[in-house]
């Protein structure tokens, strides 16, 4: 019964453009998406270097980034509140419960997830593409602009998936962010509250608009892949 | 023009080898700026690996390469800008998946061509490799011939100075592998471009090429004319692989003014085949018979061949329009007729027949060591 109490809320809310509801979301949206923006930017370029170069422990590093997939949310969680707590090592930038924290916290977590997804997308391209690449006359840079380009899909679907991570997890967010309203309270952390609250509904509508933010994010992504 | 130094390409004692085991030895190799060179030679021999490392896309364990009088270094940017002046194409074709507009331009964005030169070079290119109107479409959806053409004008594109080409028509059908033979003749004369095109089809080399090399297990073994190569093989090896199907054992038993006597049967009495060779009485030696070069008739031509011999057909297969008869002549002899003419003389096994060669239609090898390959 709760189920259809979420559904028919959740169709309220988006139809009445709760204000409240709609911060919430945007929050959710701005904060998971510059993680992941950010993390690709980093995590693009790094597993390319990772893939095209031939180094000790190549293997072993590549194990230990899968290894991190399954990273626990409250670990990254706890590690960010570590090192941004007052005493902690990184406590002068004060940035421990703004959404600031909440992105760094998102960063870390998806980046073996991208990496990971990355590397495997590039092992997928054949040595003879980037034999052929070479023979034409492209230069290091060149030769792995055009490998991330013959891999866009399955480098897209590394992107996809650290996102959906970063939106959906919710350990991380309460502990560095702190589900503070009107400041880094997120959809997530919202529906643990309201669940906890016993408003099954307001939870369930939420859960329903995080799945749709998803979709639009799927569906532009696509899109844009096509071109 | 600059300094005009008669060699352009030239591999100096190279040799190569993965882990323990040798795939180039001793590879001294030169090609003249223009000349189109053909590397042939069996599938394992080196072929591609001498291809990779001329065009500096692995560096060789041993040996140096000039590139127009410029030693090329082992590492370093100077690599590059020499690669940039060739152009490699790949056996196996591998288009980008990207459309054939793209695939063909990319190499021009990466030498950073402007875009106005970029695509009046593109247009003039697939026009010549008859692929107007492709332009939007994706490369990875053509199929072997287009695609092959697509990797051609791809390298075309870049005017190179030197192109290399392994095994340009493998896996093609026969129409394609015309208008790509075509195609690379045409460039070969019109741009003249330095080209080195390793193929396992010795009638490709023979059309396309002013000079054969023949590569076998990692050495090259014999360069020279195609008429060289498939009419005075240096040994047994190159025999066997340009189609020298008869190689008979013997030794020379008397030579007077350069017609040679082979004893082919063993014994002082023998079987002897005459033959155009200055090798010296008492040698042993191989007489090398081209299938093609034996005639057959029905009862002995009086000709001005000097050998002919009655013989038992012991086999005969069709190959498309020929026919290949195996005889016992007391020696083993291996004809090529046209299967009409086999027809017409009505061979089946046990048929008397008479096989004819030329005394100059008889290439005499020395008998080596099967390891001296230096000869």
């Amino acid at each position: 019964m709760e189920i259809w109490d979420g559904l028919t809320k959740a169709i309220e809310l988006l139809m009445s453009f709760d204000p409240e509801v709609m911060q919430i979301a945007g929050r959710s949206l701005s904060i998971s998406a510059t993680a992941c923006l950010l993390a690709s930017l980093i995590c693009l370029p790094l597993a390319s270097l990772i893939h095209f170069r031939q180094f000790r422990g190549k293997r072993a590093l590549i194990s230990t980034i899968q290894t991190l997939f399954a990273m626990p949310t409250v670990l990254v969680g706890l590690f960010v509140l570590v090192l941004f707590s007052r005493a902690g090592p990184l406590g002068l930038f004060r940035i421990l419960f703004t959404p600031a924290a909440m992105v760094i916290g998102q960063i870390l977590l998806i980046s073996p997830l991208l990496l990971g997804f990355t590397i495997s997308a590039l092992s997928g391209v054949s040595k003879e593409i980037v034999d052929t690449a070479t023979s034409l006359g492209a230069s290091g840079f060149q030769t792995i602009w055009l490998v991330l380009r013959e891999a866009r899909y399955a480098v897209l679907a590394a992107v996809i998936m650290g996102f959906a991570r970063a939106i959906s997890e919710v350990g991380c967010a309460l502990m560095v962010g702190g589900n503070i309203k009107g400041a880094t309270r997120v959809i997530t952390t919202a529906i643990a509250l309201e669940a906890s609250k016993g408003d099954i509904a307001l939870a369930m509508a939420l859960g329903i608009i995080l799945l749709f933010l998803a979709l639009i994010i799927n569906i532009v992504l696509n899109r844009l892949q096509q071109r | 023009m600059k300094s005009f130094s008669p060699t352009f390409l030239e591999l100096v004692d190279l040799s190569h080898s993965y882990g323990q085991r040798y795939v180039l030895q001793n590879i001294n190799l030169s090609v003249d700026r223009g000349d189109v060179f053909a590397l042939i030679g069996p599938t394992g021999a080196g072929k591609t690996t001498l291809l990779r490392i001329t065009n500096l896309l692995e560096v060789p364990s041993e040996g140096e390469i000039y590139f127009d009088g410029t030693c090329i270094p082992r590492s370093g940017k100077q690599r590059l800008e020499i690669r940039r002046r060739m152009s490699f194409i790949h056996q196996k074709p591998q288009v980008f998946n990207l459309n054939v507009y793209d695939n063909i331009a990319c190499g021009l964005r990466w030498r950073g061509e402007k875009k106005h030169m970029i695509a009046e070079k593109v247009d003039h290119i697939l026009e010549m490799v008859g692929l107007e109107g492709y332009e939007n479409r994706n490369a990875r959806t053509l199929s072997g011939g287009e695609a092959q053409r697509v990797a051609l004008a791809r390298s075309l594109v870049l005017e190179p100075e030197v192109l290399l080409l392994d095994e340009p028509t493998a896996n093609l059908d026969p129409l394609s592998i015309v208008k790509i033979e075509q195609l690379i003749s045409h460039v070969a004369r019109q741009h003249n471009t330095t080209m080195i095109m390793a193929t396992h089809d010795m009638s490709q080399g023979q059309k396309l090429a002013d000079r054969i090399g023949v590569l076998l297990d990692g050495r090259i073994v014999q360069t020279g004319s195609a008429t060289d190569i498939f009419h005075s093989p240096q040994n047994k090896e190159v025999a066997n692989f340009v189609g020298m199907e008869n190689i008979i054992a013997g030794a020379i038993v008397t030579n007077n003014d350069g017609i040679a006597t082979v004893n082919v049967g063993g014994n002082a009495e023998g079987i002897r085949i005459e033959a155009v060779s200055n090798c010296a009485v008492g040698k042993e030696v191989y007489a090398c018979i081209r299938p093609e070069d034996i005639t057959l008739a029905l009862s002995r031509t009086r000709s001005s061949a000097r050998n002919s011999f009655q013989a038992k057909v012991t086999r005969v297969t069709t190959l498309g329009p020929l026919s290949r008869v195996e005889l016992n002549c007391g020696f083993r002899l291996i004809a090529l007729v046209t299967k009409i003419s086999a027809e017409d003389l009505n061979l089946q096994v046990g048929r008397e027949v008479y096989a004819t060669f030329k005394a100059t239609g008889v290439h005499i090898m020395e008998r080596k060591l099967a390891n001296d390959w230096n000869s």
